[in-house]
């Protein structure tokens, strides 16, 4: 037994960071100082608390440590491990206080979160099903083996207001019911990992910080609806992901969790990964069925619902990572604990990744109804660099944009309609005054052209127009004719698309034409980008008064667009200048301005 | 995994182990001494008797931890034990068994050992004596 835990994040963003070697260092000088039969060096998952990576969490006191170098390890063994003394530096600011060492809990970051679907990332070793076993896991599964009807798990999960985490918040329970309902000789539960919106990581940071959570609540949907078989659907691009996976489901195997005859209940589950490729698609059900039959990843028309024509032409339920994550709980919880969260419509918790202009980029999980404010202000931390926020984007591709008159709505699926957005997977980019709406709207179609599978014209040719169109505005060259006719595309391929990415590609531009209207109008007809971002609509010019001819911005140039003599104000090109920024970023006088 | 006491069996194991992660303001603190001093007197196999016990015995909110040298170096290994509400307890000469019994008898039943303290506190006795 150790008297100690150190726990170091490795989750994909401080792996990225350099968590590994802080782990080799950490065991090398544990060694050398005779204490790797005290101290317990564990790799979980994600805390959440990304932009301070790599994160060292040091039990029983509870310490957090942020930006961990491998060369910070010797003080920290030598002090803290071994004389109990924590090393003030590297400890996050938040926690120290006057009279020592704060509680994480109590921190601006962690103090509004509620981790349901998180319980585990962070805290547990995904690796070892004794972990997480020890924290309550697969209770849930045996309590319904044993004592539960499936229509008793039904019941629980109506009740409880579970609603699909992927995005579009389709009531879970019902789901399970009509699966239920179709009598058939095989029937398929299929977890959904192909998370692909850009910016997203939640359902990463799930399966990579605690994978069994999602076996479980697999194996509990196998037995309520009547299915042996389950698949796991999750991107190659996630190698931590896929590799936690397929050691806890052998793991479960091993441990009888998974396989034959179930706690001797007789119930047989098993769970298969299939490895994505990437294509954005396959997010959409009927795309990611076609895809794990080893079909070519396109959608098809519905109904039939996958629950009664789903992967292989069996009844099949899809259900999200979070989803997933959050099945055991409500189980071993009850529906009125799960319900007791959120608002009317949206029980429970969301987990959003927070990425873009924030300071506390990472991963929360906050009740139903929390506003945007609170996410971005107290939780986020603000803005970075004394900007100013203009506006949030949820929901990705599908999503849209949250401006400042709409902070104080209370975030559920059904307000984030309203306002012209979605709640989507989670995924939220904020953005600040330099960041351009139009340009914002061209990213995402961007996107969805490329991901557009091609099976349907509106979406195939559609998209493709609209981003024409969008390309236009931002060159300067644009109507307010082409303005409307954008509009109108926009609805048309919303209405005739075959599936989901196609009917909410226009999102990102009509949300942000609802709500920015004014910056489209700049470029079209005052030909300016009013955030400076679209080149094509900008110049950079020196302030004759306050250049002092020091031939800083000409000697780094790159063009060499700059001309002047020693001492004397200088000139710009603009015919050679390519607008790389370069002369503004060295000029020491501030003389040289974009407009 | 054929039953479900199997699966509590692994549970228990475990949650003792767990509970080390767990941060709760309101709970016992017991510290050993672990400076330069603590050391050279034995204080590493105290610390680690007392954190494998109550791991072992699954003993709710209490947390065990290292504190640097309170001076009186002549009594090391010295365990400080602060409970909420109450007077702290110094137990000094310290070593392995002395220590299981502090689990034992103090953090499990209540009872602070006063042949182990530095000074006693009548308050810690009384209380003792009224349970």
């Amino acid at each position: 037994m150790y008297r100690s835990h150190v726990l170091v994040c490795g989750g994909t963003g401080c792996t990225s960071s350099g968590s590994l070697k802080v782990i080799d260092s950490l065991k090398t000088e544990l060694k050398k100082n005779d204490l790797e039969d005290e101290v317990q060096v564990v790799e979980t998952g994600c805390h959440g608390l990304c932009a301070l990576g790599p994160i060292m969490m040091v039990y029983p006191e509870g310490t957090l440590y942020t930006r961990v170098k491998d060369s910070d390890v010797p003080e920290i063994v030598t002090e803290h491990l071994l004389k109990g003394r924590p090393v003030k530096r590297l400890v996050y600011d938040e926690t120290v206080t006057d009279t020592g060492v704060r509680s994480l809990n109590d921190t601006n970051f962690y103090k509004k979160q509620h981790r349901i679907a998180l319980r585990n990332c962070g805290v547990i070793n995904p690796e070892n099903i004794e972990e997480y076993i020890g924290t309550g896991g697969y209770e849930a599964l045996g309590k319904v083996l044993t004592e539960m009807t499936p229509d008793d798990v039904i019941k629980v999960l109506l009740d409880s207001g579970l609603r699909g985490r992927g995005g579009a918040g389709f009531p879970t329970g019902r789901k399970w019911m009509f699966a239920k309902g179709n009598a058939a000789d095989q029937k398929y539960v299929c977890c959904n990992a192909d998370e692909g919106d850009p910016g997203a990581f939640m359902d990463r940071s799930v399966l990579e910080g605690d994978p069994h959570v999602v076996l479980e609540g697999m194996a509990i949907a196998g037995y309520t609806i009547g299915s042996s078989q389950g698949y796991i659907y999750v991107r190659a691009e996630y190698p931590i992901a896929v590799k936690r996976l397929q050691i806890a489901i052998d793991q479960a195997h091993k441990y009888g969790l998974l396989g034959k005859n179930i706690f001797g209940t007789g119930f047989d589950f098993d769970i298969e990964l299939r490895l994505g490729a990437g294509a954005f698609v396959c997010g959409e059900e009927t795309a990611l069925m076609h895809s794990i039959e080893g079909e070519r990843g396109e959608p098809r028309p519905r109904p039939p619902f996958p629950a009664v024509k789903g992967l292989f032409g069996k009844p099949t339920i899809l259900n999200n990572v979070e989803t997933w994550a959050n099945v055991p709980q409500i189980i071993m919880k009850g529906a009125e604990w799960f319900a007791s969260m959120g608002t009317e419509k949206s029980k429970g918790t969301k987990v959003f990744a927070l990425g873009g202009k924030i300071n506390n980029t990472g991963l929360v999980e906050i009740p139903m109804g929390t506003t945007l404010r609170e996410i971005i202000f107290d939780i986020g931390g603000g803005i970075p660099n004394g900007k100013k926020f203009k506006a949030a984007q949820t929901g990705g591709p599908s999503g849209g944009c949250i401006s400042t008159e709409n902070l104080d709505v209370p975030i559920d699926y059904d307000n984030l309609i309203k306002i012209g957005s979605m709640m989507g997977s989670g995924g939220l980019i904020v953005m600040d005054e330099d960041n351009c709406m139009v340009d914002i709207a061209k990213f995402f179609l961007e996107f969805t052209v490329d991901e557009s599978c091609g099976k349907c014209a509106p979406c195939r040719i559609g998209t493709k127009r609209m981003l024409e169109y969008l390309t236009k505005i931002t060159e300067g060259k644009a109507t307010m004719d082409d303005l409307d006719k954008l509009e109108e595309l926009c609805y048309a391929i919303k209405e005739n698309s075959l599936c989901a990415l196609g009917q909410t590609a226009p999102n990102p531009v009509l949300s942000t034409m609802r709500y920015f209207h004014d910056e489209y109008v700049a470029h079209i007809v005052d030909k300016k980008c009013p955030a400076g971002v679209c080149k094509a609509l900008i110049g950079y010019h020196i302030d004759k008064d306050k250049c002092r001819g020091c031939t800083m911005c000409a000697r780094n140039c790159p063009v060499s667009a700059i001309s002047g003599t020693v001492k004397q104000p200088h000139e710009i090109d603009a015919q050679k200048c390519i607008k790389c920024g370069t002369c503004m970023d060295v000029c020491k006088f501030g003389a040289v301005y974009k407009e | 995994m054929k039953s479900l006491e199997e699966l509590k069996a692994i549970r228990e194991k475990m949650q003792g182990q767990l509970g080390l992660r767990e941060e709760e303001n309101a709970k016992t603190r017991v510290l050993v001494g672990m400076a330069t001093c603590g050391i050279a007197a034995g204080a590493r196999p105290v610390l680690t008797e007392i954190s494998d016990e109550v791991q072992k015995d699954h003993v709710k909110d209490v947390m065990v931890s290292q504190t640097g040298c309170i001076g009186l170096c002549q009594y090391e290994p010295i365990v400080e034990i602060y409970e909420p509400g109450k007077p702290k307890i110094t137990y000094v000469h310290m070593d392995k068994d002395k220590a299981k019994r502090v689990v034992k008898e103090h953090l499990e039943g209540g009872k602070p050992i006063v042949e182990f303290m530095l000074h006693t506190v009548r308050d810690a006795e009384n209380s003792a004596k009224n349970k």
